[in-house]
């Protein structure tokens, strides 16, 4: 919960130094409040009040980190139930379980398929983030020559999996450094799994039946001092599954229930194929920080990377290109010119058919504040007067010898406009992306 | 320690939405269904019920569809020029509960089919099939005013759902509805005023609000799909607070949203990293519709029968309370 400046002002030290650059304390702890200053720049707060300032100002879903430098994955610190209401921050981590009863060729072999697992989209790279090592066999040393060999493989952050505290340390001897996810601490193992977490300091699954028993875990293992958590509300039905993830958001949220206020993680439990992606799917949508699925093929994890993206775009800030002139396949100065709005989706839309088209083109991607076409038109973003100005800034008259610019379909009424603004003859294309290949081709042969 | 769990207390439904009359009721279906009536947000038991599962619409064309990619148009090979042993195949080789006719060939552009020749196709998929019809045009306002009536009056008291009544073109289809005893389909175009205002036009015809479902537009997966998904979760919102503008099912086109999509269509030789297409397209209209139904799609419209299998499944498996 957000404290108020005058919840802040309790324990400032209400001396009205002025060293914090603030005329008063009170004037302080409001900019403090609205998060506009540092609370390290009083220097004469006491440690208590410190303590008691950071606490109270812990966001109401921690953010843990797992893994190193550029395969940091961070997850938690979300602050809504829909996406509507502000952005999901943390993209869900998504990662891929290898257990030790596997041939070493297996586990290779599968490393290799989940290293590759990156994908390019809308101009951004979505992929994947953590491969789960399980111990399944019972034997330290399986689980230790899985650990070594997936390790020395993949540069992914890494999460270990044993209900035993002595094979998980073997197991942590050897990666500690690229601090992984320990999974996972419950009621039987968790004052050992707490003690090699808080001696590595790395953070720590907990797993439990109930949110009952999961509370009561949680403050039995902050009280040893380990506060990088992640929970698990262990197997369930898919809805019951969803109605947990659900609350634990929703207890963090509206009632800063502290036991509660991590990131969760979710493993598939699914054995068909397609229900497993389905499964992920429905985890990645309602709430879950970390998602574990078994399935490695691209048509099973692109499809979740793709959902997860639109998932967590910020619904304030559509995804926008940069507004200029792209070259799309051999252009010469007789390529056609293809203008649409600098919105990504709009803008990759155009390109991807325009390159399915086979006809080299330039495509001008107008700034229209990241909006849609038929968005932007509404919204005098897209205009006569805003497509003629792009048309003479943006470089495209050196490199081109004519005059002859393609707009969207949906905005044919700027035809007339935007030849008289212009001097350029328009030419009003198709209504949807998918009609640009058929209709490039036509306008070559004609 | 017992945790004290947040329950959400809504003071709406969202209205109930049958497909299809029986003989008693002065159709011919064999069958009929029911959509629609949560109290809650998606499949959170706890907080309110789901009397009706979400259902699958498998959706038919009259004219051979010109652009699906071979794994989808596959599963229909010899039937894709017939829209009768079309529907008969959906209906009996892949269990089909409801069918959605897209009257396609109506269109000036893909063929300018008569009125006539729209409800004569109509009529024969009505005879040979005992499932629940959703009826639509090509989306030409014009020749739809001309289409629709016909094909209304041809199904009359079948209880068909049709569709689409848009905020600038509503008036001939609401009242050819009102008179034939049909069901509608009400569009907006990703916004949650205009969704509320179709509503409000219709129904100031007369037009039941209990017979009209929402199409709220939707984007496939990675096409737009999480403005639907917003528009979706904000509409239910307000529907269970108690707007009744807004508490109708929803109906989502995600098998043409979906098959659209590059990543569906795309040969593995142009995208070796993307894997085999066939599944690909699969998941594709498989998680398009799952996304849906997690923001409270109560109808899907889809294509392929090998993902509405998979997401008949998925629909079982969160509908098990």
């Amino acid at each position: 919960m957000a404290l108020s400046g005058l919840d802040i002002y309790k324990h400032l030290p209400k001396t009205n130094c002025k060293e914090c650059g603030f005329p008063t304390c009170l004037a302080f702890a409001m900019q403090l409040a609205a998060k506009k200053v540092d609370l390290s720049k009083c220097p004469r707060i006491t440690e208590a009040g410190k303590a008691a300032l950071d606490s109270a100002s812990r966001p109401p879903i921690k953010l843990v980190s797992i893994g190193k430098d550029d395969q940091k994955l961070e997850v938690g610190n979300e602050t809504v139930m829909f996406r509507h209401e502000e952005t999901f921050y943390h993209p869900t981590g998504l990662g891929f379980l290898i257990e030790d009863t596997l041939t070493s060729d297996e586990v290779s072999q599968k490393v290799s398929s989940i290293n590759k697992l990156k994908f390019e989209r809308v101009g951004q790279e979505i992929k994947v983030d953590l491969i789960a090592l399980k111990c399944a066999s019972s034997n330290k040393e399986t689980f230790v020559e899985l650990v070594k060999r997936v390790s020395s493989q993949t540069d992914l952050g890494l999460v270990l999996m044993s209900d035993n505290p002595e094979v998980m340390k073997e197991g942590l001897d050897i990666v500690k450094d690229r601090r992984p996810l320990i999974y996972a601490a419950d009621k039987d193992n968790f004052e050992k799994m707490a003690e090699l977490a808080k001696e590595r300091s790395l953070p720590l699954a907990v797993k439990a039946q109930t949110l009952d028993e999961l509370a009561v875990l949680v403050e039995k293992i902050t009280a040893r001092g380990v506060e990088d958590l992640v929970l698990d509300c262990e197997d369930k039905d898919l809805p019951k599954k969803i109605q947990e993830l659900t609350q634990v958001r929703k207890l963090a949220l509206k009632k800063t229930f502290r036991p509660l206020g991590y990131p969760t993680i979710a493993i598939t439990a699914s054995t068909c194929p397609y229900q497993e992606v389905t499964e992920a799917a429905s985890y990645v949508a309602k709430y879950a920080s970390i998602v574990i699925m078994k399935g490695v093929e691209p048509w099973q994890v692109l499809p979740i990377l793709t959902l997860r993206q639109n998932i967590f775009t910020d619904p304030q800030k559509p995804l926008q290109v940069e507004a200029k002139v792209y070259e799309v396949g051999q252009v010469s100065d007789k390529s056609p010119v293809l203008v649409t709005t600098n919105f990504s989706l709009s803008y990759y839309s155009v390109e991807s058919e325009v390159e399915s088209s086979r006809v080299g083109a330039y495509i001008i991607a107008s700034f229209a504040e990241g909006l849609s076409v038929l968005t932007a038109w509404a919204a005098e973003k897209f205009t006569a007067e805003t497509i003629a100005k792009t048309l003479n800034e943006c470089g495209i008259k050196d490199k081109v010898s004519h005059k002859e610019v393609i707009i969207p379909g949906y905005v044919a009424v700027l035809s007339a406009p935007l030849e008289e603004e212009s001097g350029w003859k328009v030419k009003v294309g198709p209504k949807e992306a998918a009609g640009i290949p058929s209709y490039l081709r036509s306008l070559k042969n004609s | 320690m017992a945790v004290e769990l947040i329950r959400d207390k809504w003071v709406n439904k969202v209205n109930t939405l049958k497909l299809g009359s029986g003989m008693e009721e002065g159709g011919s279906r064999s069958s009929t269904l029911t959509v629609g009536g949560v109290s809650t947000l998606p499949y959170l038991f706890s907080d309110g019920q789901m009397p009706h599962r979400p259902v699958i619409a498998m959706e038919i064309l009259d004219t051979k569809p010109p652009d699906w990619p071979k794994a989808l148009s596959e599963p229909f090979n010899g039937v894709l020029d017939n829209p009768v042993e079309w529907a008969k195949k959906c209906v009996n080789e892949y269990k089909a509960e409801v069918l959605c006719l897209k009257l396609q060939s109506t269109h000036p552009d893909f063929g300018d089919a008569s009125p006539d020749k729209a409800a004569s196709t109509v009529k024969a998929i009505l005879g040979a099939v005992g499932v629940p019809l959703i009826i639509l045009g090509s989306g030409n306002d014009e020749k739809d005013n001309l289409v629709l009536p016909k094909c209304s009056e041809a199904a009359k008291g079948e209880n068909c759902l049709f569709g689409d009544a848009t905020q600038e073109n509503y008036k001939t289809l609401t009242a050819s509805c009102l008179a034939d005893g049909h069901s509608i389909i009400a569009e907006s175009p990703i916004d949650i005023n205009i969704a509320k205002q179709v509503n409000i036009l219709i129904s100031d015809m007369g037009f039941p609000l209990e017979k009209i479902a929402i199409n709220p537009t939707i984007g496939a997966l990675g096409y737009g799909m999480e403005y639907a998904y917003s528009i979706m979760e904000r509409a239910r919102l307000a529907a269970l607070a108690g707007d009744k503008m807004l508490s109708m099912p929803f109906i989502c086109f995600v098998g043409f949203e979906a098959w659209r999509a590059k990543e569906a269509k795309t040969p593995q030789a142009e995208h070796p990293e993307w894997g085999p297409e066939v599944e690909r397209g699969l998941m594709w209209e498989v998680i398009t519709a799952t996304s849906m139904l997690l923001c409270g799609a109560d109808i899907l419209v889809m294509r392929h029968p090998k993902a509405i299998s998979i997401v008949n499944q998925t629909i079982d498996k969160l509908m098990k309370k």
